[in-house]
């Protein structure tokens, strides 16, 4: 198993040298110029041409992608062409407040979707699943921004029971910490929710049909321990599956939650960096976001293994 | 349903449901010391000098000082200056600081480093190149008294060195003023009423400025950049807020003290809560504009930029900005702000009264258009631009032109409008912008009035009625010189069409009943500002 491991983070190195040449390549040939932006509205096209020159835009191609990969090699992700801050002190700031999000809302899914999902499947084709499935497709089809809005309306602004926007960091207290995250973080699950309950029901039906559930009921075993302990644990590759594929999801979600909620993450970070061009910064998060996605499908593939023991690799 | 709608509906919901409601909120616990801003947009740098955004001079103008300020009536006054000297033939500036100022690290601001200051600042100013392209020498006599001479007399010195306008002559410390003006600074030490904690500087999130508790403020009231800048409470966060509606939200549950820009669709919402006051921010305020490309056909025939000029009802781009709020707008006959001294209507006709179409497609026709694409690049992310766009591509095909139309982001338009390739080969025709209103009281920093060629702003217009005009405004002796030289530049503008004004629109700022001193102005003034618990 360890074995397996060390190769597949040695194979990621080769993933991740695709995705910074991709990246790099992309925004060299996206149109926009950070050096305009900079200058002003009032600049000529010399001091724009002075800029771009002292910031080493107009380097050829391969010099520029030579001179990164040489700093990222070193460990360096550069510095950013707007706040002359260095990229991994950016993140750094960053990784709080979006780690948080993604954590709460991942245990608020398990939390929550799971066992929804396994309900509905005991009680497939009753008023309980299409309850259920009813919120799932409700939870699905409403973009996170509406839910967010809708949210913060009602227990922010009515209620005055929680804040409407902002992070504080675990340092300062763990509810000051956990009451900014409640409504962004069922905002950005509520597809989470939605997808790991269908799933998760799908998953069960095909167990809950098996023989050795008949068996289990006929032997006289509890449903909460045929359902949770016999049934969940057969089904629960694919469910962990799409746990693991829902991170991208909540890395999209993350970039409308804290705008909506002003989370100060690296959703945001990502989307200014975009907008304004800050080149070295998009490519550090985009390297970090590719390097977080392998090692969850790697995780994925770990946690495989303890969920299911025929699985070996 | 789209975003906006939504955030409308539940902003809008909210503010009634809080109207006359005064219970705490759960998230207010700051002091009343700290005064909670949600800036126009995110501080994403701070160096005003290599960085000219309007939010970088709003921040900067607590940080930094500047020798002269321009007060409210849009006169220079002394600020960190105790007295000048010209000599009778106007070449010979002698200029000597007001005593006991200091730096926030704790050294006096010295002659040294008011030349260094004012080397790196000329070097990006436009008015600041005019007086280094004048200039002799620039020197410091001692510690306190420094000399800049000219080869020519530069009448409108003070107002260069006192001007609102961005970069503005901000005082640093020598050895920070020595970096390459196209360098930007890494060390934020400054002379101004508050200090920049850069320890808790989130670009994109947060800012946060401290009381300078050795700043010496003058003893006249304060009026604008001018005057007795009096910091009334101990420090200053700036909280970056993308989302309007969070804004809203946070300024009604009292998570923010103030919101310079609220947008124009939740203004009526703000102003339906009794904690809540709202008023005209800026009342210098904005002037929407599209400009056309005079190298290419059909806009470098100038009957084509009349014809276009005909058809245009500025009520129509006003309103798609503003919305049907009729405080907020005015129509512009002209190229200079409204209220503003040298404002003017002279050669304005063009733009008054009834649209006549079938004039214009006339007129449009005899310039030869021949149904070639226009292309018109519209920014999609700034609402303004947005707006202006959807306007001129109506207007256009009533116009009977062939549009092509390219939505695109605010960073593509900036840097496609400088190419100056035909436009079906990476150029365009037309662009969508607007002009701070503080921008266009005089052509001192207005850059888009220019119509110099090659060397004027995007779009390359080439008036030498215009270009004349200028350099009589600058020559102008008094106030009556330099309102005819205006009027004639007005005309002279309007007649070559250097650009479209689309209107003058201005903007609400909006802030807690418990904070007072709020002032309107060009940018926001937090000396005077207090607030209660």
């Amino acid at each position: 198993m360890l074995s397996y491991i060390l190769r597949r983070i040695a194979a990621t190195l080769p993933v991740m040298a695709i995705v910074a040449l991709f990246v790099f390549s992309l925004l060299y040939i996206a149109p926009g110029d950070p050096a305009v932006v900079i200058a002003g509205d009032q600049a000529s096209p010399e001091d724009v041409d002075r800029i771009r020159q002292s910031l080493g835009l107009n380097r050829p191609f391969l010099v520029q992608f030579g001179s990164w990969v040489w700093r990222i090699l070193h460990g360096d992700l550069g510095t950013s062409i707007f706040t002359n801050l260095p990229v991994s002190a950016m993140i750094g700031q960053r990784l709080g407040p979006t780690l948080s999000l993604m954590i709460v809302t991942l245990l608020l899914t398990i939390v929550v979707a799971v066992p929804l999902g396994v309900v509905a499947a005991w009680k497939a084709g009753s008023l309980i699943d299409r309850v259920i499935m009813g919120f799932a497709v409700f939870g699905f089809s409403l973009p996170v921004f509406v839910v967010g809005y809708m949210l913060a309306y009602v227990f922010a602004l009515e209620l005055e029971w929680l804040p409407v926007q902002g992070y504080t960091p675990l340092t300062q207290g763990f509810w000051p910490w956990l009451e900014n995250l409640i409504l962004p973080a069922i905002a950005l699950g509520c597809v989470y929710i939605a997808l790991v309950a269908r799933i998760t029901r799908a998953a069960m039906l095909e167990v809950l049909q098996q023989d050795y559930i008949r068996t289990a009921k006929a032997k006289g075993l509890g449903q909460g321990g045929i359902l949770f302990i016999h049934a969940l644990k057969n089904a629960a590759v694919p469910i962990v599956t799409v746990i693991g594929i829902g991170i991208a999801l909540l890395i999209g979600g993350a970039v409308v939650t804290e705008s909506v909620f002003a989370i100060p993450g690296l959703g945001r970070l990502t989307i200014d960096a975009i907008l304004r061009r800050d080149y070295p910064v998009i490519q550090g998060i985009v390297l970090l976001f590719s390097f977080v996605y392998v090692l969850v499908n790697l995780m994925i593939d770990v946690v495989y293994t303890l969920v299911d023991p025929r699985i070996r690799y | 349903m789209d975003r906006r709608t939504v955030l409308k509906g539940l902003a809008g919901a909210g503010g009634l449901a809080l109207t006359g409601l005064s219970a705490p909120a759960i998230a207010q616990g700051a002091s009343a010391r700290t005064l909670r801003f949600v800036p126009q947009a995110n501080l994403a740098n701070f160096d005003p000098i290599w960085g000219t955004q309007y939010v970088v001079r709003n921040a900067a103008a607590m940080v930094w000082d500047t020798l002269y300020g321009i007060d409210s009536s849009l006169q220079p006054q002394r600020q960190m200056v105790e007295s000048e000297e010209v000599t009778d033939d106007g070449t010979t500036w002698t200029f000597k600081l007001r005593p006991g100022l200091k730096f926030h690290d704790g050294e006096p601001v010295l002659s040294k480093d008011v030349v260094a200051s004012l080397t790196r600042w000329s070097a990006r100013d436009p008015m600041g190149l005019m007086i280094k392209a004048l200039q002799q020498e620039l020197t410091a006599v001692d510690d306190r008294t420094f000399k800049w001479v000219l080869k020519q007399p530069f009448p409108k010195m003070l107002y260069a060195l006192g001007k609102n306008n961005s970069p503005c002559a901000f005082i640093m410390p020598e050895r920070i003023a020595q970096t390459d003006p196209f360098k930007q600074i890494g060390d934020y030490v400054g002379s101004g009423p508050m200090k920049f904690a850069k320890g808790e500087w989130v670009p994109g999130a947060k800012a946060v400025f401290e009381k300078f508790a050795d700043y010496a403020p003058r003893q006249e009231k304060s009026s604008w950049l001018a005057g007795g800048k009096q910091m009334l409470v101990d420090r200053i966060e700036w909280i970056v807020m993308p989302d309007p509606a969070t804004a809203a939200a946070a300024l009604q549950n009292g998570e923010v003290d103030w919101w310079e820009n609220p947008i124009a669709d939740l203004v009526p919402v703000l102003k339906k809560n009794k904690n809540i006051s709202v008023d005209i921010g800026d009342p210098l305020g904005n002037i929407g504009s599209f400009r056309m490309n005079h190298l290419f056909a059909p806009f470098n025939d100038v009957r084509a930029r009349r014809a276009v000029l005909m058809a245009l009802s500025q009520e129509d781009y006003m309103r798609a900005i503003v919305g049907d709020d009729n405080a907020l707008w005015k129509p512009l006959p002209g190229f200079f702000t409204p209220d503003t001294p040298l404002y003017t209507e002279v050669g304005g006709e063009i733009l008054k009264g009834k649209r006549d179409l079938d004039a214009a497609k006339k007129l449009l026709a005899e310039s030869g258009y021949s149904g070639q694409p226009v292309t018109c690049l519209v920014a999609q992310d700034q609402p303004i631009t947005k707006a202006q766009g959807d306007v001129t591509a109506d207007l256009l095909k009533k116009l009977g032109m062939n549009v092509d139309f390219v939505a695109t982001d605010w960073g593509t338009v900036g840097s496609r409008r400088a190419a100056k390739t035909p436009p079906g080969q990476g150029g365009w025709n037309m662009f969508h912008t607007w002009h701070a209103g503080a921008d266009c009281t005089n052509p001192a920093p207005y850059t888009a009035i220019r119509a110099n060629g090659d060397k004027a702003w995007f779009g390359w217009p080439n008036s030498p009625g215009t270009e004349k005009e200028v350099a009589s405004w600058f020559e102008a002796k008094n106030l009556d010189e330099e309102k005819a030289a205006i009027g004639r530049l007005n005309k002279a503008a309007l007649d070559d069409v250097v650009y479209a004004p689309t209107g003058f629109f201005l903007s609400y700022t909006a802030w807690r009943k418990n904070v007072s001193g709020i002032t309107k102005g060009p940018l926001p003034f937090f000396w005077g500002v207090s607030k209660s618990a």
